[in-house]
């Protein structure tokens, strides 16, 4: 089995629910709809063959709709084949089903998604935060979180104070632009407002 | 020998007795026999294990007993990364260390928050405990907190042994 025909299996069954594919350089990946992920999921594992999911990312499309990414990394042991599946999640519903009944492995991946990038999983068995306690308020990768943090206090358990971070370096700023202009190698206080830098959260 | 008698001034005592302050005594017996207590927690660790191996032998300076419960330890050498998860546990060891106990803040990351300018990690160990000796580096050298061992065996050896000593225990009464 080819990647190509990996791509004409999942077109043939899911045309309605595949929105976009790219093919660059040997790497195949899919956007399908949220709805569909499940099952998608659940036919790349059982009819083509993809018995490890190996990673469950998510990106942050600031200032975008939508505004969430989530990216899984499949992978055929059998076939030697790598895909990739990306849906979306938008700002008012962060919100997609749980693929844990598919892959065990999903938990612990959803967990950390959830935690850092605050995007909900339905049908989740466990949906703890993984890296930051109960109780943190914030969840630090989205773009709009300040990369020097926020207070924060939990009794007994943890607090947060902001970094002394004087405006950089290494600071994404959800602004318009080019890399050079979101992510200076160093930026000197004063250079953006804070209004511009960051989004406060409601 | 004819006079020998059991009354008479016995010589040879001279080399046994040793005339001293009790602060300068209390704190020569201290400051040499500091047990320290290895807060690992990142690559700082490593370079603390290596101070406690045999090339570098903190053994020399009387710190070889590790001891990884607090009851039993003086010096709480905080070595690595001290995440806000993590830093109210290290705050709770070094309540539990029975007092006289002292604090080195080992490397960057345990003095200022080192290079993690970030939402998860404490900006210096000493925003939450009292910290005696800071070691510089990223990670230090063992000769590095061997010279922070020495600097603080010198500074046990200017204290009152006694009258600044239990100042909370004292203030709470």
């Amino acid at each position: 089995m080819t990647l190509a025909e990996v791509a004409d299996a999942l077109a043939s069954r899911f045309g309605d629910s595949l929105t976009g594919k790219t093919d660059f350089r040997g790497e195949l990946t899919l956007s399908l709809q949220p709805a569909a992920l499940h099952s998608i999921c659940e036919f790349c594992r059982d009819e083509l063959g993809f018995d490890i999911l190996l990673d469950i990312s998510s990106v942050d499309h600031f200032e975008q709709e939508p505004r969430y990414e989530l990216v899984y990394e499949l992978y055929s042991l059998g076939h030697g084949l790598a895909l990739r599946l990306k849906t979306i999640a938008t700002e008012d519903e962060p919100e997609v089903r749980s693929i844990c009944d598919l892959w065990p492995g999903a938990n612990w991946h959803e967990r950390e998604v959830w935690d850092m990038m605050g995007l909900r999983f339905a049908g989740h068995p466990d949906l703890r935060r993984i890296i930051m306690w109960e109780g943190y308020p914030y969840h630090p990768l989205r773009k709009d979180f300040p990369l020097e943090g926020k207070f924060s206090d939990v009794p007994d358990v943890a607090f947060t104070e902001p970094a002394p971070l004087d405006g950089g370096p290494f600071v994404t700023a959800p602004v318009e632009g080019t890399t050079e202009v979101r992510e200076p190698r160093a930026r000197r206080a004063g250079d953006l407002s804070p209004e511009q830098t960051f989004i406060a959260e409601p | 020998m004819s006079n020998a008698s059991p009354y008479a001034y016995d010589s040879k005592v001279e080399g046994n007795i040793i005339f001293t302050k009790l602060d300068a005594a209390i704190n020569w017996m201290r400051s040499n026999s500091l047990w320290p207590m290895p807060m690992g927690l990142a690559c700082c660790a490593i370079e603390l294990m290596a101070a406690g191996a045999a090339r570098f032998d903190i053994a020399r300076f009387g710190a070889e007993v590790m001891r990884f419960s607090p009851r039993q330890s003086d010096v709480m050498i905080v070595a690595g990364t001290v995440t806000y998860k993590m830093a109210l546990a290290v705050k709770r060891i070094y309540e539990q260390m029975p007092e006289p106990k002292w604090v080195i803040a080992m490397g960057a990351c345990a003095s200022s928050g080192g290079m993690y300018r970030s939402y998860a990690v404490l900006q210096g160990i000493d925003h939450l405990i009292p910290v005696d000796v800071y070691v510089s580096g990223c990670p230090p050298r063992p000769e590095a907190l061997l010279d922070g061992l020495m600097r603080l065996q010198k500074k046990i050896m200017g204290e009152h042994s006694f009258l600044e000593q239990k100042k909370e225990l004292l203030a709470s009464l």
